[in-house]
């Protein structure tokens, strides 16, 4: 929403800077209406209103809280304010819950995307039937977390409809151990995660000009040079912010961790650390700690990412886009 | 120069054909093209001519029919190893490469050496006079440059056969004769064999040897600009070449080709180009520039003279294009040597060879099946 209100104040600046030379004659409320200032800015009234009473301050407000250590964590940690901070890094069974989240979220998104990939590819071009599994592909977004939990413990679980079948054939004879383990959510984060993939990569691919690839075509590109050449690095850019979005709803992951994840081991992951220190421990300033670690982490990851994406060509490809 | 054309000597289509589900839109395209000739493919848009063009760069598997060259066939080899340039409508340039790249990326896919490349690419640059934007990005040249680097990037594979799909209708008009000139005198100096499609009949004659008109995905005629310019075979023709007044009317003397046709208050003599018989209903097409106002230095020719309200004026430069409006009613597109007033009644005449009497309908009765021919009948 404010896009439009800076494009149009850099022109009207320049008239500005002109006025200011002769005399205006436009009456006041015009020049204030050229530099964007007018009723409509009401509008943007609302948004303002929950961005600061919904985010800005509690924001601020738990920031605040990490430098506020419980006397308790300043007896144990010292380090007077950065306690907290002290705390996070040092006591192994916190930190460790960072290599877990990641060794969750990192896979996840990287299959998310690649699996994306030839999905988007083939369903670019028309044919029978495409429309319903376009559908089949999007319709887990509709779904809740819990949900698919308790799907997937019905279906994978040790008593699961798949384990049953399986032993009842004589393809294994001990149960699969699908769920409540780093399987179970990973499962999980796929059925959540993947639509937003696909979605996103068909979108991307959809704006790749087609007479681009039919022109590699007609110079002798062979479909994995034209892939590899053409169409990978056009895409490259729409691939890390697919991979930044996806991976940031994976390392968000709470619900799933907990019902079909092993909540004290294997999925111990940053949520349910902060959730445990605010829940179970009383400790705001500690949990509010943690939170901020896991928007550094995610930070840290995204800037990565960007950084890789500024090397690659952004601009138009062509396309409909 | 270096870069030369690939070689063969003809190319032959064989009842090409192509359908999209039940929708034909390209049926019986029968030519044969060679070696260094410049083919214009000619048509409104949705006439099969970019069809054709695909299908003959394999970019659309053919339905019917046959593509040979030197007698082998090449509608069975993909797209990738034909050995054609193409040249996209909207240049298709490769937008995260540089111009340099863009030209030099066929080579590369080739296999050619990487001296050998630099070397070619030098050339197409310098044929298309854009060395010193080698470096630059396809976003940051303008649509000539662009159009001028999608030429380099097809030419620089010396091509057997280049396929040019519309690539002037993006520019504007002044760069479009400059690039005309420019695409002409290519062909010329690198014996390019060119197969050209375009919807523009002034670019189509003044750019090619022969001339491929298409409607509704059939060949209407196929000839040299004069004889398309000069004799076209049908009233749909006449009408793409220029012949901008056309007149349902009816015959009403025979004597050989020569026919006087009338009907809404205008009399003619004209030049029968299907057999004509004395009550036959049919479309007459006359060019603007060979309907004149009769003046001193406008004499009436061969006896033909009808008289017209004038209801606009346009200046050209050396002539008035006037608007004029018959006593029955019709408008018709003349020109005049003078600026008769708005409103006056002037005198019209045509030489009778220049005006043509074609039969109204498009198809030839005795082709048709028994439904089609009544249907035309019903129409009428």
């Amino acid at each position: 929403m404010s896009a439009p209100t800076a494009g149009r104040g850099t022109p009207a600046a320049r008239r500005g800077g002109r006025a200011a030379r002769g005399k205006s004659t436009a009456s006041m409320r015009h020049r204030l209406a050229e530099r964007g200032v007018d009723v409509s800015l009401l509008m943007l009234l609302p948004a303002l209103v929950f961005a600061v009473v919904l985010f800005i301050y509690p924001f601020s407000y738990g920031i605040g809280l990490t430098f506020q250590p419980t006397p308790a964590m300043q007896e144990q940690w010292g380090a007077g304010i950065w306690s907290n901070y002290v705390a996070f890094f040092r006591d192994g069974f916190i930190f460790d819950s960072v290599w877990i989240t990641m060794r969750l979220a990192l896979p996840v998104a990287l299959f998310n995307v690649l699996v994306s990939i030839p999905v988007a590819f083939k369903l670019r071009h028309r044919f029978r039937g495409k429309k319903a599994l376009t559908t089949l592909l999007v319709l887990p977004i509709t779904l809740g977390t819990v949900l698919t939990a308790q799907g997937l413990l019905i279906f994978a679980g040790r008593q699961g409809w798949l384990n049953r079948f399986l032993l009842e054939i004589g393809v294994i004879d001990q149960p699969l151990q699908l769920v409540n383990n780093y399987l179970g959510v990973m499962f999980s984060l796929i059925i959540s995660g993947f639509p937003f993939a696909f979605l996103l990569i068909s979108s991307y691919l959809s704006g790749i000009d087609p007479s681009i690839e039919a022109a590699a075509k007609t110079m002798g590109a062979d479909w994995k040079q034209r892939f590899r050449r053409i169409t990978l690095p056009l895409l490259a850019p729409g691939l890390a912010t697919t991979f930044i979005l996806t991976f940031v709803l994976a390392f968000s992951v709470f619900p799933s961790a907990r019902l079909v994840g092993d909540a004290s081991g294997e999925t111990r992951v940053m949520a349910l650390m902060a959730y445990r220190a605010f829940g179970e421990l009383l400790d705001y300033p500690m949990a509010s700690t943690i939170a901020v670690m896991m928007g550094v982490v995610e930070l840290v990851v995204i800037a990565v990412v960007l950084l890789w994406r500024s090397s690659m060509y952004k601009g138009s490809t062509g396309g409909k886009g | 120069m270096a870069i030369a054309a690939g070689t063969f000597d003809t190319l032959e289509l064989r009842g090409v054909g192509r359908s999209f589900g039940g929708a034909t839109a390209l049926a019986d395209l029968d030519l044969t093209v060679r070696a260094g000739e410049f083919i214009a493919l000619l048509g409104p848009s949705g006439c099969g001519k970019s069809t054709a063009l695909n299908c003959l760069a394999g970019l659309l598997p053919l339905t019917h029919g046959e593509i040979l060259i030197d007698g082998e066939r090449v509608d069975t080899v993909a797209a990738e190893k034909r050995g054609f340039g193409m040249v996209f409508q909207n240049y298709a340039l490769f937008p995260h490469l540089t111009v340099e790249k863009n030209i030099a990326f066929g080579l590369q896919m080739r296999g050619v050496a990487k001296p050998e490349i630099k070397r070619r690419v030098g050339e197409a640059l310098e044929l298309v006079k854009l060395e010193q934007h080698a470096k630059k990005l396809p976003g940051q040249l303008s649509g000539g440059q662009q159009q001028r680097v999608a030429i380099a990037r097809a030419v620089v594979l010396e091509p057997r056969l280049v396929l040019m799909d519309e690539p002037l209708s993006n520019l504007d008009a002044k760069l479009r004769l400059e690039m005309r000139t420019e695409i002409r005198r290519l062909h010329q100096s690198l014996g390019l064999t060119t197969i050209y499609v375009t919807h523009d009949q002034e670019e189509a004659l003044s750019m090619a040897d022969r001339l491929v008109v298409l409607r509704e995905g059939r060949v209407q005629q196929v000839g040299t600009p004069e004889e398309l310019h000069n004799a076209p075979v049908n009233w749909h023709v006449a009408d793409f070449m220029g012949y901008r007044n056309l007149i349902d009317l009816e015959v009403s003397a025979v004597a050989g080709n020569a026919v006087t046709v009338e009907g809404r208050g205008l009399t003619l003599r004209g030049t029968a180009v299907d057999p004509a018989a004395v009550g036959d209903h049919v479309r007459v097409a006359i060019r603007p520039e060979d309907l004149t106002v009769v003046s001193p230095g406008a004499p009436v020719q061969g006896g033909n003279t009808t008289s017209a309200r004038v209801s606009v004026v346009e200046y050209h430069g050396r002539e008035f294009a006037v608007g004029v409006m018959t006593p029955g009613g019709l408008a018709l597109h003349v020109r005049s040597d003078h600026a008769p007033r708005v409103g006056s009644t002037v005198e019209l005449t045509a030489d009778p060879d220049r005006v043509r009497v074609y039969r109204a309908e498009l198809e030839d009765p005795s082709r048709m099946s028994v439904e089609e021919r009544e249907l035309a009948e019903v129409r009428r």
